[in-house]
């Protein structure tokens, strides 16, 4: 194997797990659903950014351990369901899922490079945002419309996000 | 079994956690209750930051804008340059001033012309996910606000109250999927039913492809909904045209959503007004609506006549039928006697009804 896909596959890092202060673990997540609810009140634009789904996935994917990603992820999503008009369970179902799957991928690569964040990033927007739609179909009976090329767009200025955003996070 | 436990501890989490989840949603769409606990702390939790953060924001923008105006001075004549953005700054903190003062004073003009009781409210947040069609606003229960209230600006119809706390409130627009409202059009007063589509255009459903709805004709509150009061104002037609099945198809564009949202009006009581005859009147309620009439004038009571004179019903027309056969036979109604019910009785003054 070459030095590069050793990188990507993580052989060098896959065995360390980051500790997170429980603080932090506390206020970026109260922060991040802040963010979400506040500023595109009056910066429009930013209402594409899912900010509570890549601090659940930076988190999972930062302590490696799938059933602390599926918890992390419960937490989050559950108070999203909150501030939403969906009965409660539906952002928490979801982003327990990618917490779960988060922190099982995060053994496979090296999560501290910014390409791999980059695409987890976008993978797991495209993920969030279908098992949404599937969710809200199946349990609530509610025919939204899924704009694939929209949640691609989406996917790929979250993913653009994540990356400086997660090394934002590295130093906290 | 702890063997089993530690072996397969992260599916095994999972699992208790989806079906968790899926027990709490099953339970809320069944019971179509919600589980308020959870919703209180996280909203208790979360939106007086929202405030604070609000509170902040208004506070420093000044001192951000004077600051980015100082640094461009310093580059050019330190003096002249700063004296110079000082006053822009001024005009446009004025202009900002008075167009905040312009919208807080239609929407105190407008809450004092209609009879509902309302409550002023403003809009501090917004609903999570990318679709969100919901707003938080900074009223709640301790001050009145209770779920299914409607919400309302000077333009029209808003959204109604899906979720009421302690100190603030969840409004569901009605650009929502989920909304609905019983609406009514202004020209032939056919009924229909607002539909929320998830975007800018609402649609009205259930009119029958045989009933008028024309292009640009306003659409106002029926009342039927038991939601918002009769009479206020919801869009106009966007789009009306001929269904394949047996309904209309047609679209609107909701007025109470196109001149932004910074406050709004929570309807605490209700009351059924007409609707309008000309819809521009209420466009602009600060310009165009007339004073009402002072009680001792004369006018003013031929004013009050002349309406309730229009909106009487058939049983008003009968008592005043009675009352003016008892006046013409100098007759008082409970003394004993009865009147000759089949004399016809001097016609009504001018400006009331006619006399069918």
């Amino acid at each position: 194997m070459t030095e590069l896909s050793d990188r990507m596959l993580g052989m060098r890092g896959r065995s360390r797990k980051y500790q997170l202060r429980p603080l932090v673990l506390l206020l970026v997540p109260v922060a991040s659903i802040l963010f979400q609810v506040y500023t595109p009140l009056f910066w429009g634009f930013f209402s594409f950014l899912e900010l509570p789904l890549l601090v659940t996935v930076y988190f999972s994917l930062m302590r490696r351990d799938p059933a602390m990603g599926a918890l992390i992820g419960c937490g989050i999503g559950l108070v999203q369901d909150a501030f939403s008009s969906n009965p409660l369970g539906v952002f928490g179902m979801v982003k327990t899922l990618v917490g779960f799957f988060a922190a099982h991928v995060s053994g496979l690569f090296d999560v501290e490079n910014a390409v791999i964040r980059f695409g987890l990033g976008f993978f797991f927007f495209l993920f969030h945002q279908f098992s949404y739609w599937v969710l809200v179909r199946a349990l609530l009976g509610q025919t939204p419309p899924f704009d694939f090329p929209q949640a691609m767009l989406f996917g790929l200025l979250n993913a653009a996000v994540a990356a400086p955003l997660f090394g934002l996070l590295d130093r906290l | 079994m702890e063997i089993f436990l530690n072996r397969y501890r992260n599916i095994t989490v999972l699992a208790v956690v989806m079906i968790g989840q899926l027990f709490l949603l099953a339970y809320q769409v069944k019971t179509r209750q919600d589980v308020r606990l959870i919703r209180v702390w996280a909203v208790s939790g979360i939106l007086p930051l929202a405030r604070i953060v609000d509170l902040v924001r208004d506070n420093t923008i000044g001192l951000l804008d004077d600051y980015s105006d100082l640094w461009r001075a310093k580059e050019e004549n330190l003096r002249l340059k700063k004296s110079l953005d000082d006053l822009k700054l001024e005009n446009q903190f004025l202009k900002n001033e008075l167009e905040t003062a312009d919208r807080g004073k239609s929407l105190s003009l407008f809450q004092a012309q209609i009879q509902s009781r309302t409550a002023a409210a403003r809009v501090i947040a917004r609903g999570t996910g990318t679709e969100s069609k919901v707003v938080w606003v900074d009223r709640g229960s301790r001050d009145g606000v209770a779920r299914g209230m409607a919400v309302i600006t000077p333009d029209g119809i808003v959204g109604k109250v899906s979720g009421a706390y302690p100190g603030s409130s969840q409004v569901i627009l009605i650009t929502d999927p989920s909304f609905a409202a019983g609406v009514v059009s202004q020209k032939h007063r056919v009924h229909g039913t607002l539909k929320g589509q998830g975007h800018s255009v609402c649609s009205i459903e259930y009119i029958q492809n045989e009933e008028p709805v024309e292009a640009g004709e306003w659409f106002y509150t029926s009342g039927d909904d038991k939601i918002f009061p009769k009479g206020l104002r919801v869009g106009q037609v966007s789009v009306a045209r001929q269904g394949k099945m047996f309904f209309r198809e047609v679209f609107l564009a909701p007025s109470g959503l196109q001149g932004g949202m910074e406050a709004v009006l929570i309807v605490l009581d209700g009351v059924h007004e007409a609707i309008p005859d000309n819809p521009e009147v209420t466009a602009s309620p600060e310009l165009h609506l007339l004073k009402p009439p002072p009680p001792d004038s004369k006018l003013g009571m031929e004013a009050n006549h002349v309406i309730r004179g229009v909106f009487s019903t058939d049983a008003d027309d009968i008592l005043d039928r009675y009352k003016r056969i008892g006046a013409a036979q100098g007759h008082e109604y409970g003394a004993g006697s009865v009147p000759n019910f089949n004399i016809n009785p001097a016609p009504p003054a001018a400006g009331a009804r006619p006399e069918r």
